[in-house]
């Protein structure tokens, strides 16, 4: 990866749900780029596609035709398990509902990455409590998830999806759960404690209020590629 | 994939409520399907007790014969014509009946009388007390200290009863390897004493029992004694005979079977079920692993380790608590006919498999369609 180089780089995407009447083009042609070392928004209303494009250009979701290359990779032409592996290595996710296990601890969520690329366990505990301390939630280690509020499950998401250093960082509606304080500690943390020249952070928003923070927003409607917004002023 | 299946493992065992409700379904299915296949086993060993006691290679009978204490009696000429058969070291008579003894308390109790063959005294019982040559002292029996003896009011070397009119004396105490399935102490003698103490029929011989020069030997006494219109059988066969009565002629074998498979049929229910509930709960969390970049085989292997942890922990203390049980119904009734055969074990374990095979397999289908894209959709 090169500073300020190409993460993602999509072209012509379209994606279609549904068979027969029902059919429905969720993307038509969308075609975007996202830079190392950049915040990126992808905003629109709800049924815009721009969770849709999020999932193609992260490799959970084959579109119908177009390219997604990231780092210089079609990633759509590996086999399946390459484009898990793919994930594993190179992809951090933060899902709308933070997908903790309430079952672990909190140090156990955060390892999981580390435990699929089969490190040993005691390894994967000892690092995933080194990026628990970078979130400030050490002292909640071996607490589960539930036991934490809002901002605090958030923000061990993010220990999760950072904790195998990927250098792309998806993030779907992350202050959607969260007050509007709370939302903007989260991003704020997100753009100056976890974004660097080397990584890459996509966010689907709907939150307006965090839009200050983008270094570019993506505005997204019937599937389309509306806009492109600078953003940046903080 | 240690760590994987380590992670599965919390998964599992951290939902503590599912995790016990998973290993009671499976613990209770064990319990029943071992502690009815055990006493099934219990009961067919204890039918065929004087055929393993006495221990004869080959038994000559009445073809109408099925069980041991329904034998019918066989006239002498079937002895001599079985004694002069190629093929056969030596055979003798035995005779198994039933009697009612008049204790000295004055009660009187059903026995079980073997007469074994004066001239060898073969099948003779192990003695613990007294000499086996005593049977041939006057009015001498044998008791068997089994689970029946207390029924004798413990008796010692010397004690005397009555049985039917004549009086017979304690001159051993013996053991025997299996005590028998209906609930009467037995009791040892002479054949020649036994059909002259208890009342009998025309023929008195209930059994003969045979002694093949080599194994090679039975078929050709097999086809001699049926020319005569009786039947021969090795011991196994005679065992296998009166299994397969109990088994099909008297609904035991039924009974136990349907109790069985319900046993079956609720730790599948429970344990499926609630491993099942388990998978589904944890849905979006595996969709969210796969998100992440698990591969499916991994979420697979997640899923039958627990499944197979939890069926594993679950038959371990099925059998364990079914030991437990069976012991403890034992030292309060000693004739209970419990018997934990490695058949029945393997059984249990087999239907333990299937059910976690089943359970897990309901789960592994949900978990393998759901798509990651489902996790951000919502």
């Amino acid at each position: 990866m090169s500073v300020g180089g190409i993460a993602i780089d999509a072209r012509g995407v379209n994606k279609w749900f549904g068979e027969g009447d029902a059919r429905t083009q969720a993307l038509r042609d969308v075609s975007m780029q996202a830079r190392f070392g950049e915040m990126l928004l992808i905003v629109g209303p709800s049924g815009s596609g721009k969770t849709t494009l999020l999932s193609v250009i992260s490799g959970i979701l084959r579109p119908e035709s177009g390219t997604v290359s990231i780092e210089g990779v079609d990633l759509w032409q590996q086999p399946n398990d390459a484009i898990a592996e793919f994930r594993l290595n190179r992809i951090g996710f933060v899902f709308q509902d933070y997908h903790l296990f309430p079952r672990l601890t909190t140090v156990e969520n955060v390892a999981i990455p580390l435990i699929l690329r089969r490190r040993p366990w005691d390894d994967a505990i000892a690092e995933a409590l080194t990026y628990l301390d970078i979130v400030g939630l050490k002292n909640r280690a071996g607490l589960p998830p539930v036991k934490l509020s809002g901002g605090e499950q958030q923000r061990v998401a993010i220990a999760r999806a950072i904790v195998s250093q990927p250098d792309l960082l998806i993030l779907d509606e992350p202050t959607a759960s969260l007050d509007g304080d709370t939302g903007r500690v989260i991003i704020d943390f997100v753009k100056h404690d976890v974004l660097n020249d080397k990584r890459c952070i996509v966010i689907v928003t709907h939150d307006s209020r965090i839009f200050e923070y983008a270094d570019r927003i993506l505005r997204m409607e019937d599937g389309k590629l509306n806009g492109i917004d600078r953003g940046g002023v903080r | 994939m240690k760590g994987i299946l380590r992670l599965a493992f919390k998964l599992l065992v951290n939902d503590s409520a599912k995790f016990t409700a998973l290993i009671v379904g499976i613990t209770f299915a064990v319990l029943l399907m071992v502690e009815m296949t055990s006493l099934f086993s219990g009961i067919l060993n204890k039918s065929s007790s004087t055929v393993i006691n006495i221990g004869a290679k080959v038994w000559v009978m009445d073809p109408a014969v099925q069980t041991i204490a329904n034998s019918i009696g066989m006239p002498d000429y079937v002895l001599d014509a079985v004694r002069s058969t190629e093929g056969v070291k030596y055979a003798v008579p035995l005779y198994s009946g039933v009697a009612l003894v008049k204790l000295r308390s004055g009660t009187y109790q059903a026995v079980t009388v073997i007469g074994l063959d004066d001239a060898s005294l073969l099948g003779r019982p192990t003695m613990l007390q007294g000499r086996i040559e005593d049977i041939y002292a006057e009015n001498g029996f044998i008791a068997i200290e089994d689970t029946e003896f207390r029924k004798l009011e413990y008796p010692k070397l010397g004690t005397d009863f009555e049985l039917n009119d004549h009086r017979g004396v304690i001159v051993g105490i013996a053991k025997v390897a299996s005590s028998g399935l209906f609930g009467t102490p037995t009791l040892y003698t002479t054949y020649t004493r036994a059909v002259q103490y208890i009342p009998s029929t025309r023929f008195t011989t209930s059994y003969i029992l045979v002694e093949p020069k080599s194994a090679a030997a039975i078929p050709h006494i097999k086809a001699v004694v049926n020319a005569l219109g009786y039947a021969a059988y090795t011991r196994e066969e005679f065992v296998e005979r009166i299994s397969r009565f109990y088994k099909y002629e008297t609904g035991l074998g039924t009974n136990i079977l349907l109790m069985t498979t319900i046993s079956f049929i609720i730790g599948l229910s429970i344990s499926g079920q609630t491993f099942y509930t388990f998978i589904l709960e944890n849905l979006e969390k595996f969709g969210a692993l796969k998100a992440i970049g698990a591969k499916n085989r991994e979420l697979v292997a997640m899923i039958l380790f627990q499944a197979t942890f939890t069926a594993l922990t679950g038959y371990g203390l099925g059998v364990g608590l079914c030991v437990m049980l069976i012991t403890l119904a034992k030292l309060r009734i000693p004739d209970y006919a419990a018997l934990i055969t490695y058949g029945n074990l393997w059984l249990a374990f087999a239907m333990v498999v299937v059910i976690a095979a089943l359970s897990s397999y309901m789960g592994v289908r949900r978990v393998l369609r759901i798509e990651p894209f489902d996790i951000f959709r919502g």
